[in-house]
């Protein structure tokens, strides 16, 4: 027996040479990150304590940083195709070449038709610049992915309550008491989310889970509803439904900070019907308890009535609560009616309307701090409803998500929970109410810049954008009566669009990050198709593809021309509060990307390549008087332009003494200081301010100081959306501008300014009885969409997605373990391994999406697990609903936004043969890697 | 054999709330990324980019369910390291000495320089806690990042495991427990901190905090306490609206 001898250890072992504070770009969660640099070389990779989003904390993809920036994925130069499309045949060429053959595209096409240039970027963090690129180039076919991914939270949040989940605001997680998240996607805001969770299971508050599956935080949750996919609006309804018959309802708070109070023309016959009675400025008015007359609803020192009703000019006006009450209080919404729907039993609904109501109401949160509103009255302290709510794309992925969004918010207001202790707060620049956005615009000039911005907010038929012709403006028919309040654009019908030349052909795709040949378009075997289509002259249907991407994904084998991007440490970024900030509910903040390491490649940060790109092409705004490039790259941009006098895209460290907060002269010196300040700039918001934000006058002053607004905007939350009703006035037969008749009664019936629910559409449309499932995908928290799943690490977590299935599917169809399905929908079929899962609703299966790849992409061996074993759902889900026998194809989509319904699809499930060799079907032929392979076996951190 | 202290001066461990855990894995990912370089060989990854992929990693994170009759079923994610078990059989299984536990804080490490890489004491882990890295052929198990805790290179403030200083729930609690007064001895008293495995006889040091009683399983019975919160407003004359105009009046 060796005697025990202990050898001695050097517990202290040099950590690094040096760190660099930077951002990550694991995800869009944008964490702070310490980079530990020993011999040049990345070694370690922290969160970074004292930034505001992760406090310190980082996830497994941000520890995974160093395979991503390290992956052999990586593209190295410039490079033009040279077989055919998705073969993956390339040769690198100069950056001269690449920008002489982008410009021998776009230059032509600019001076005739601008349209004929789509660009749209994936899950870019820089739509500031881009949509500003894009409007000097003057094409109206400019997005980002909003959406295929959660538009309808953001425009449901934007209309509802002038701000939304996520970067715009976030439960108070040091207060709350009661803590409501529906159907999120596990990595998005994810470590804030996190921290959050862990502090109300510290202070002890009830967490409820609304989700199909008991995953992730569901798992944690106190209590999980594992509620019928799409039927979340039905759900909250009841629970509005409860809270009003019982008067649990925040009156004192509808009355002063909503449109409660508004005054409605009730008169079915008037071409005002569902209007607002406005005062000869404009002003709604509403009725004043103290002499039962109209006032304008701004009116300092007024108690509004929520109970009369008024008549004028021989039309009857009640006040928007009592619509409400006449629609909720219907035993439509009834928990015995709904229960059957949402899978919720009817004593389940009632119990959580009552804890909500019982937390609200007798637990309220008193903080001594006065205050003072937008009219002037003191306050002596702020009085919270510790309720708070969360909810992203499993909400809002539904042909009904808009409406289910707003009925959230709408349940928000109701308890008196958004902008109080204990609620939901926002971030700056929110609030910021919806008059105060941009209207999308699509004023043409070839040659010239676009009329002003691409993405905004409708607030009538007349800011739709149609042609003379009454057809779409935009190549993606965003703002049309197929979907009216599309503020995202619909990244996800641009290529199908294209390919069928509706409403228009274009010349030239531009895209960046978004890989639309594989996990990130619906009907992924077609979009492959359209892409690579050729037409009666052997040309491709899409003449020119342009793509920017720092790996080889799948989309690099489509495209024509490859600007190859860095990695996420190779670069400057700015985290903009002109773009997706990240500010937090008491401060606002903002930071950086810089180059914590040098690229060892011939390749250039995106942003940079398109303002080259741009003074090449001569755009405003990027040349000199004398043609000269304006800015040399995008730290130049960051530092130098200005968006307004002052404001540029970093708020913090302006004006050349480097003091100016949010407002300021460029300082030649801003990156410095950011990098000297850890990446990041904060600026806490007042005590005073902190709460009630959208009334709350000191808030006001200090978002002007800053910058987030020239003049204080102080307005009320919208229950009731007047420009919603403007559309469906016009499908009435009110109006000149009118829907075509294959729209009319689409849009009457969804268009409601109220909040109301219908059956998600592709289930009306498909045989029940064929399709009795429900079939979803979740993001793990582990892996982030296309731009991780090669990484080495991350891959060993998720390199494979088997198909979960309810113990209720399971045992009904006779699985055993190890069996394969064959699962179908309406538009297609897949072969894939299954697992039992019991902790989930017993009508659905789901997968985790964007694990299986390609074989031959992202430089892993081509019988990698994810294309063996992985597979995508994508094959079962068309952008096209199932024919209705009208002769018209309906977009898989929500009709007032636009947002792709991934979750709304319906399937079939039976057992299948495992397919020859074991691969997950359908299986396509590898792509030729451009970067060849990775290396057989890695032993990182053996040279330190 | 290799001959365990009789006793050591603390008991370094680690306490994971399961109650908290949201299985993210980033404690998995830091860990990796922490010990691959630092103490002792890196963790290798074998077939990196191939069909089977395999690394060494020293921690893990499981995934359960648990099914119980007339309740929903349940999701429990299992975060599993090294315990440093008071009597690790992993120690006195080795041959060579490689294995051993400290005796100043109890952190069972293996010195890779005496390791032959047999892999007896992964046999003996009952808790299946050690991987042999196949790229160096030497025994890999949790340091609890001893080359971290003392380390006076790094902030006072981060001299603690990779794992907790990462954890973005606040579920890892690393400390004595051999100290009652330590945050670890204070967590496992106060939310019934369980062993694993108590009857393998390894008396493991680190906790687990069992997940808090899920309240969606009956439902029924605490409606009645709630329920006056539900009452419909009073059918008094005027219904709905009546209320409200009496209601507002109060404000």
């Amino acid at each position: 027996m060796p005697a025990f001898d202990q050898p001695a250890l050097d517990t202290s072992p040099e950590v690094s040479d040096e760190i660099r504070k930077t951002t990550c770009y694991m995800c869009a969660c944008r964490c702070g990150i310490n980079v530990h640099m020993k011999n040049g070389k990345v070694k370690y990779i922290e969160g970074n304590r004292d930034h505001p989003v992760n406090q310190g904390v980082l996830c497994a993809k941000g520890s995974a940083g160093i395979m991503q920036h390290y992956a052999p994925s990586r593209l190295r130069a410039p490079m033009k195709r040279v077989g055919e499309r998705g073969a993956g045949e390339f040769e690198e060429i100069s950056w001269d070449e690449a920008f002489e053959i982008a410009e021998s595209w776009l230059r032509p096409i600019r001076e005739t038709n601008p349209e004929k240039l789509a660009f749209f970027t994936g899950r870019d963090q820089s739509q500031s610049l881009t949509s500003w690129w894009a409007q000097a180039y003057g094409t109206p076919n400019y997005a980002a992915h909003g959406g295929f991914c959660s538009v309808n939270m953001a425009a449901a949040g934007i209309y509802t309550m002038g701000g939304a989940f996520w970067e715009f605001g976030a439960p108070d997680w040091d207060r709350s008491k009661l803590f409501m998240i529906f159907g999120v996607a596990e990595d998005h805001d994810s470590n804030p989310i996190k921290i959050g969770l862990g502090k109300l299971k510290a202070n002890g508050a009830k967490i409820i889970g609304v989700n199909p599956i008991r995953s992730g935080y569901n798992a944690i949750a106190d209590e999980w509803v594992g509620i019928t996919p799409g039927t979340d609006g039905l759900f909250i309804l009841s629970m509005i439904h409860e809270l009003m018959k019982a008067g649990k309802v925040d009156l004192n708070y509808l009355t002063r900070y909503t449109n409660a109070p508004f005054l409605v023309n009730e008169d079915r016959k008037s071409a005002e019907h569902g209007l607002f009675l406005r005062d000869e400025d404009g002003k709604p008015l509403v009725l004043d308890r103290a002499t039962g007359k109209p006032i304008a609803f701004d009116t300092p020192g007024i108690k509004a009535d929520l109970a009369g009703t008024y008549r004028h000019a021989g039309h009857t006006h009640r006040p928007v609560f009592q619509l409400m009450a006449e629609k909720y209080l219907s035993d439509e919404y009834a928990p015995d009616a709904v229960a059957d729907r949402c899978g919720i039993s009817a004593d389940t609904i009632r119990r959580i309307a009552a804890e909500l109501a019982h937390v609200a109401f007798e637990e309220e949160i008193v903080i001594d701090q006065p205050w003072t509103d937008w009219k002037g009255e003191k306050h002596a302290q702020m009085i919270g409803r510790p309720v708070a709510f969360h909810a992203m794309r499993g909400i809002s992925a539904h042909s009904n998500g808009f409406q289910t969004c707003r009925a959230l918010h709408v349940l928000q207001i109701l308890l008196g929970s958004v902008e109080v202790p204990g609620g939901f707060r926002f971030k700056p620049p929110y609030p910021k109410p919806v008059e105060a956005h941009p209207k999308p615009h699509m004023g043409i000039n070839p040659g010239k810049a676009l009329n002003g911005p691409h993405l905004g907010f409708v607030h009538g038929p007349e800011d739709l954008l149609l042609k003379e012709d009454g057809t779409a403006a935009r190549i993606d028919k965003a703002f049309t009566w197929e979907n009216p309040m599309s503020s995202h654009g619909l990244m996800h019908m641009v290529i199908s669009n294209a390919h069928a030349g509706d409403p228009y052909k274009i010349d030239t795709l531009f895209m960046y990050m978004a890989n639309m040949a594989w996990n990130s378009s619906m009907n992924t075997n077609g979009v492959m198709d359209m892409l690579s289509d050729k037409d009666e002259n052997g040309d491709y249907v899409i003449p020119h593809i342009i793509y920017s991407d720092a790996y080889s994904s799948e989309m690099v084998a489509f495209s024509d021309l490859i600007l190859p991007d860095t990695t996420y440490l190779e670069r400057h970024d700015c985290i903009s509060l002109l773009d997706r900030p990240i500010c937090e509910a008491e401060a606002a903040a903002d930071s950086i990307r810089w180059p914590v390491v040098e690229p060892d490649r011939d390749v250039r940060g995106f942003q940079s390549a398109l303002i080259q790109l741009g003074s090449r092409l001569g755009l405003p705004g990027m040349v000199n008087d004398d043609g000269s490039a304006k800015y040399q790259d995008y730290a130049d941009y960051i530092q130098n332009h200005e968006r307004r006098p002052g404001v540029g895209p970093l708020a913090g460290f302006r004006g050349e003494d480097g003091k100016g907060k949010g407002r300021g002269a460029p300082n030649p010196n801003q990156i410095q200081a950011y990098i000297e300040n850890g990446g990041f700039w904060i600026d806490h918001i007042p005590d005073e301010a902190l709460f009630f934000k959208p009334w709350n006058k000191d808030y006001q002053d200090w978002a002007v100081s800053r910058g987030i607004y020239d003049a204080p905007q102080p307005y009320v939350f919208n229950l009731y959306v007047e420009p919603i009703q403007k559309f469906r006035l016009a499908a009435q037969g009110h109006g000149d501008i009118q829907p075509p008749e294959r729209l009319r009664k689409q849009v009457e019936t969804t268009m409601d300014p109220l909040p109301i629910w219908w059956p998600p559409f592709e289930g009306t449309l498909v045989d029940i009885e064929r399709f009795p499932y429900h079939a979803l995908t979740q993001r793990p928290m582990a892996m982030y969409h296309s731009w991780g799943s090669q990484n080495a690490w991350l891959r060993q977590i998720h390199g494979a997605n088997p198909l979960f299935v309810s113990g209720e599917i399971w045992l009904d169809t006779g699985f055993a373990e190890g069996d394969w399905a064959k699962v179908t929908s309406h538009h297609g079929t897949i072969t894939v391994p299954v697992v039992r899962m019991d902790a989930l609703n017993g009508k659905t299966m789901w997968t985790w999406n964007a694990i299986g790849k390609r074989s031959g992409a992202w430089a892993l061996e081509e019988n990698a697990s994810e294309t063996t074993r992985g597979f995508l759902l994508n094959y079962l889900i068309d952008e096209l609903l199932p024919e209705k026998g009208d002769g018209q194809r309906w977009a898989n989509s929500d009709p007032i936004t636009g947002q792709a319904a991934w979750f709304d699809l319906r399937v079939n499930i039976e057992k299948a043969a495992a397919p020859a060799g074991n691969n997950s079907q359908p299986h396509f032929p590898a792509q030729k890697s451009p970067v060849g392979k990775g290396p057989k076996n890695v032993t990182y951190g053996d040279d330190f | 054999m290799t001959a365990l202290p009789q006793s050591t001066e603390k008991k370094l461990g680690l306490v994971i709330d399961l109650d908290t855990c949201v299985g993210c894995h980033a404690c998995v990912i830091n860990c990796k990324e922490w010990n691959t370089s630092n103490y002792g060989a890196p963790l290798s990854d074998i077939d990196a980019y191939g069909a089977e992929p395999m690394g060494t990693f020293l921690n893990r994170v499981h995934s359960y369910e648990a099914k119980q009759d007339g309740k929903n079923a349940q999701t429990i994610h299992f975060p599993k390291s090294c315990l440093h078990c008071e009597d690790a059989p992993c120690v006195t299984v080795c041959p060579t000495g490689a294995s051993y536990k400290r005796v100043e804080d109890g952190i069972v490490l293996v010195n890779e320089d005496s390791c032959i890489g047999c892999g007896l004491c992964a046999w003996a882990c009952p808790y299946g806690a050690r991987e042999l890295d196949k790229a160096e052929g030497v025994m890999k198990k949790c340091t609890l990042c001893v080359d971290r805790i003392y380390n006076e290179n790094l902030p006072e403030i981060d001299r603690t495991p990779a794992c907790v200083r990462t954890c973005p729930a606040g579920a890892r609690h690393f400390g004595d427990f051999a100290d009652p007064d330590s945050n670890v001895s204070k967590l496992t008293a106060e939310r019934g901190g369980m062993e694993l495995m108590p009857e393998q006889g390894t008396k493991p040091v680190n906790r687990y905090l069992p997940p808090r009683p899920k309240t969606d399983v009956t439902g029924i019975g605490k409606i009645d306490i709630l329920a006056p919160y539900l009452d419909p407003v009073p059918e008094q004359a005027g219904g709905f609206l009546g209320w409200l105009d009496k209601a507002l009046e109060k404000i």
